[in-house]
């Protein structure tokens, strides 16, 4: 096998110097009665070129081709090969968490930088090295809230990606926190007067989206200041980071989350992301995930440290801030070696790209007659649309001209049944968008 | 001219050459910054362009992302390349990482996640265009359900300690269904960090089980402690002594018999995987660390997965999605199981890293067992060569890991900190340090499979020298490493002053 | 080593009485065990303090300890330059880098401590059961 160093008399050498006979000598220790006897029912063993037939087989029955306007949540952008030249050096790639300070310098400084761009980007103080993701980090900002607040009630906005307030529910449902969800007016943006209404008095957290599910920015000034006023916090989380190459950063928020996928990760069918837990440096204590921090070796010479590990669990075990071991080390230095290439003239650039196209698609698909846009509050690369029928049988018939129409939204929001979140991003081209809303159109004009 | 002194510098000469080394002086990205440079075009935009405060309002746009770098390509190339001559990896030598499995990263599985068609596949398209990505996780599924021996399996957990909360929240909400989720979960002391924290995330307490004088779990003290308020034990077998817990299917046996269930933490799965399945000892859950056991890469401490395996009487408790495959073949994902604990995290799991797992696994088929046994064999061969030098706690067979402790060192004032430092003097990666926290000054050493013979001879070698020069020179041991491009690094003024960001630099 | 006027707990923290006033530190001997102490963290003012309860953390780079109170009572002052200090801890642990001053609910309570000469006993004791 190619992957094991040994010849055949190689392991039995090493087998007389153990003093063990056979290999099965060496697993003695497990009852006789539970050691298979059978080879696995395993597929293979195959060659590296079956290896990567069977993957080519598999990228074919997928949608190698289309064209796609789906976002939410997770978003197709310029990526520089530069990006996986670096990220694929096995320095990179096959080391370990940096435990080791004096042979890990290179993540180490990595992961530093990594935090400097979350935090210039975020507006925030300090950032964490990572999370699994923007779903798990979000979940994990509020339990940070909770732990800072002592109070045990959230206000999430319904505007908060469906998926991220389902993994807040699951991990909520045990630890006696209550989760309530605010609405949204019209204009999509989260309803300030419903919150009111909502006893902020106890609440550990107000937990927004921006931009929103919808696209849709949020007021989060006017947010900051409702939560501040009843001694909640503002918890933020950002699902299009690209987003913050031209929208005021959530600086005002006390926790954001983030999710980087969108900062030079592909979409990968939805892993691996990268999250991101960013606050104020007065919060850090209660910060869950690594952290990397900035000190000198005897002779003076700058490195870099993992720190304030006392708050993770290998130390303080079943007291730690979280159960986190993990962070996405590997994605967060994609995210930094992409953010390091577009700098800051490149993040503007590929924000307001997006815009405009996002502006474009609108415009050309709000001439078919019964689109309109509805939740109409300024957005960013994404927006709703409403259709004259039901959004399946519109996407089903785009599907077939190789066209991934926008994300319907009935499933999750039952008052949007004939609404579609549509993503452009600058990846697509005029001619899509344009083919898009021919399509559309063409639909449309058959009567059902 | 004195030669005394000629002497000295000529000794000191070439740290002084490497420190003038630019490959070694590489500062800050932040710190080659110059307005207008940058690494990345985009192509023209072909639509009108639009006027964000016109678009926005003057009130939500930001004129500039202070302090971002503005570099070249070629900058950018160069930075992060001597970045990374700076790491150690499994790529450059033995990295044997006790409890941790780093293991040869096959280029295959790097290829294959990259290929268009999989890479670029978004994960809220409809199901009958993402059949590829769909089979994919079928066929992974059907992998891990024959090592384990466990009937039903959920992708969706981003990591190990993430694989344990999904397990024991799928406890909880089987329990619950039986009218009761108890309050407690068992852990012995030997345990990773993750298990207590996990339990607690779940809403359980936490009762520690003191390890019996073989380092094992003590079935008399277990059958005290499982009364009607155990929800669980949570068990690592082979456990973070690298030793077989012998009685495991009696354990299971007591669990069961009170209404508890078995959780194993499957980080040790590379001592098992074609050999034994835990299915068959009376396991209920487990979680896999793919990271580990299956080959794909830490990248420095992440991305992993924690997929979760589970006994028929948990699967209608599987987080959501589900991926299915009906009487035609169509795959598809089903969101709609009402008595599921919801979702773990967004989309189905970190599909780049799942997909390197079956790469792996369909290298070696059947043939993984041969992994396993080269893996135990080395752990072994590493114990016999290294046993007159370092004192063994637990005198135990062992099985893919061996654990020595620093006994016989510290008599010295040399301890295991001090001997994985000098390790890194010789080319090797430090095994793990002071773990498991029953064996004071533990050395955990993993060899994994992936070490050549001569390797671990070589291994085996530098660690004696070690010991020799701990009676001869514990100095040199204690002031280690010597050829490194930083020596040890302060972490008391790093935790005391913390510096987390790079403007807070002089 | 250990002032004769103090009184100590077996979980090595010492308190100092005078009047219905409290002050609350860890012994020397703590402080070695733990080594370079990094943070501290105290509980807030008003806080009520129960005796042999946890009221605060002590941490070095990887170890976190809980700070158990001596005596019941209420919280007047904290040691805030530990906030910016924590090195203090270390450096003169019975003197200036106390932690918390209470208000004693019973100055009685202290009667069960041991005296300083019954602590070096006990540290004496526990570092022979302890050759690490």
């Amino acid at each position: 096998m190619r992957y094991l160093p040994k010849s055949s008399s190689e392991r039995i050498q090493m087998l007389d110097a153990i003093g063990v006979r056979s290999t099965d000598d060496l697993f003695q220790s497990i009852p006789e009665k539970f050691r298979l006897r059978e080879p696995l029912p395993l597929p293979g063993p195959l060659s590296e070129i079956e290896i990567i037939r069977y993957f080519q087989a598999r990228a074919t029955e997928n949608a190698q081709g289309y064209s796609s306007f789906v976002g939410a949540g997770a978003y197709r952008h310029a990526r520089s090969v530069v990006t996986d030249a670096l990220i694929g050096r096995g320095e990179f790639l096959t080391s370990y968490t940096p435990y080791q300070a004096e042979i890990s310098q290179g993540t180490l400084t990595a992961i530093f930088e990594f935090q400097t761009l979350m935090c210039q980007l975020t507006g925030q103080e300090v950032a964490n090295a990572s999370m699994y993701d923007g779903s798990t980090a979000l979940t994990e900002a509020v339990l940070m809230a909770v732990r800072i607040s002592r109070r045990r009630r959230v206000l999430i906005a319904r505007s908060v990606h469906p998926e991220y307030r389902q993994v807040l529910r699951t991990y909520a449902k045990n630890i006696a926190l209550q989760v309530e969800e605010v609405g949204f007016t019209d204009s999509g943006q989260l309803d300030l007067g419903a919150l009111a209404k909502n006893k902020l008095a106890d609440a550990a957290a107000v937990v927004v989206q921006s931009p929103n599910f919808f696209g849709v920015i949020e007021d989060l000034p006017a947010l900051a200041e409702a939560a501040h006023a009843a001694g909640a916090l503002l918890v933020a989380s950002v699902a299009e980071a690209v987003s913050l190459g031209i929208v005021r950063p959530p600086a005002e928020a006390d926790i954001v989350a983030m999710e980087g996928q969108s900062l030079g990760l592909p979409t990968s069918y939805g892993g691996p992301f990268v999250g991101v837990i960013a606050t104020r440096q007065k919060f850090v204590r209660q910060m869950p995930g690594r952290l990397v921090g900035q000190t000198t070796d005897a002779a003076g010479r700058r490195g870099f440290v993992l720190t304030l590990a006392t708050r993770e669990q290998h130390i303080r075990r079943e007291k730690a801030t979280s159960n986190i071991c993990t962070n996405e080390a590997l994605c967060a230095l994609a995210t930094t070696i992409q953010l390091c290439l577009l700098g800051n003239e490149g993040m503007r650039e590929l924000a307001l790209q997006n815009l405009a196209k996002a502006r474009f698609a609108q415009a050309e698909l709000e001439k078919i007659p019964g689109v309109r846009r509805v939740l109409t509050a300024p957005a960013f690369n994404e927006f709703v649309l409403e259709f004259p029928r039901a959004v399946k049988s519109v996407n089903d018939a785009l599907l077939r001209e190789k066209i991934i129409g926008p994300l319907p939204l009935g499933a999750h929001y039952p008052e949007l049944a004939k609404c579609a979140l549509v993503c452009v991003t600058e990846l697509n081209s005029r001619g899509e968008i344009e083919r898009l809303a021919e399509s559309v159109r063409r639909i449309l004009e058959v009567p059902v | 001219m004195n030669p005394n002194s000629a002497e000295t510098e000529a000794s000191v000469a070439p740290a002084r050459e490497a420190e003038r080394h630019i490959s070694q002086t590489e500062g800050l990205i932040f710190e080659r910054s110059a307005p207008g440079k940058r690494g990345m075009e985009l192509p023209p935009l072909d639509v009108p362009a639009v006027d964000a405060v016109v678009e926005l309002g003057r009130d939500l746009v930001r004129d500039t992302i202070a302090g971002f770098p503005e570099v070249s390509e070629v900058e950018v190339i160069r930075h992060f390349t001597r970045l990374s001559t700076w790491n150690y990896a499994i790529d450059l030598g033995m990295y044997p990482l006790g409890s941790c499995t780093m293991k040869y990263n096959p280029r295959v599985n790097e290829h294959v996640a990259r290929l268009d068609g999989l890479v670029n596949e978004h994960p809220q398209q409809p199901d009958e265009v993402s059949q590829g990505c769909l089979r994919i996780l079928y066929d992974l599924e059907k992998c891990l359900l024959a090592i384990t021996g466990m009937d039903a399996v959920t992708l969706e957990p981003a990591a190990g300690a993430h694989g344990e909360l999904t397990g024991l929240l799928m406890i909880r909400a089987c329990l619950e269904s039986k009218g009761n989720p108890r309050k407690l979960v068992l852990v012995p002391d030997s345990a990773h960090g993750t298990n207590p924290a996990s339990a607690v995330m779940a809403g359980y307490q936490v009762r520690h089980l003191p390890s019996n004088a073989r380092g094992q779990i003590d079935i008399g003290q277990l059958r005290q402690a499982v009364t009607e308020d155990v929800a669980a034990l949570m068990v690592t077998n082979p456990n973070t002594l690298g030793v077989f817990e012998h009685d495991i299917a009696d354990m299971a046996a007591i669990l069961h018999d009170r209404g508890a269930l078995l959780y194993m933490d499957g980080a040790n799965m590379n001592a098992l995987a074609g050999v034994v399945r835990p299915g068959d000892f009376g396991v209920d859950v487990m979680h896999l660390n793919l990271h580990k056991t299956f080959s794909t890469p830490h990248g420095g401490g992440g991305p992993g997965a924690g997929p979760v395996v589970v006994r028929k009487l948990l699967e209608p408790f599987l987080p959501v999605p589900v991926v299915t495959r009906n009487e035609n073949g169509q795959f598809a994902l089903d969101r709609n199981r009402p008595q599921s604990i919801g979702r773990m995290r967004a989309y189905c799991g970190n599909f780049g890293v799942l997909l390197r797992a079956l790469a792996y696994i369909l290298a070696y088929g059947p043939g993984i067992r041969q992994a396993t046994e080269d893996a135990v064999v080395n752990a072994n061969y590493v114990r016999k060569g290294l046993e007159e030098y370092f004192e063994l706690p637990y005198d135990l067979p062992c099985m893919h890991e061996v654990v020595f402790s620093d006994a016989r060192q510290r008599r010295h004032e040399i301890n295991t900190l001090d001997i994985a430092k000098r390790l890194i003097d010789y080319g090797f990666h430090p095994y793990t340090t002071a773990f498991p926290l029953i064996v004071p000054g533990a050395l955990m050493i993993e060899p994994t499979e992936s070490e050549s013979k001569e390797d671990c001879d070589r291994f085996i070698e530098a660690m004696r020298a070690i010991a020799r020069e701990v009676e001869t020179n514990p100095e040199l041991v204690s002031a280690a490493p010597h050829s490194t491009r930083v020596g040890r690094l302060d972490e008391v003024t790093a935790a005391r002053k913390p510096v987390l960001r790079w403007n807070s630099y002089r | 080593m250990y002032p004769t006027s103090y009184r100590y707990t077996k979980e090595h923290e010492w308190i100092r009485v005078e009047g219905s006033i409290g002050t609350i530190g860890i012994t020397d001997y703590a402080q070695e065990a733990l080594g370079d102490v990094v943070y501290v963290e105290l509980p807030k003012l008003g806080a009520k303090l129960r005796a042999g309860a946890s009221f605060g953390t002590i941490e070095s780079v990887k170890t976190v300890s809980d700070l158990f109170s001596p005596a019941s009572g209420e919280v007047l002052e904290i040691n805030a330059a530990l906030a910016d200090s924590p090195e203090k801890v270390n450096q003169d642990p019975h003197g200036s880098a106390w932690l918390v001053k209470v208000r004693l609910a019973d100055p009685k309570e202290i009667d069960g401590l041991m005296d300083s000469a019954s602590y070096e006993t006990y540290v004496a004791e526990t570092t022979k059961e302890k050759p690490d």
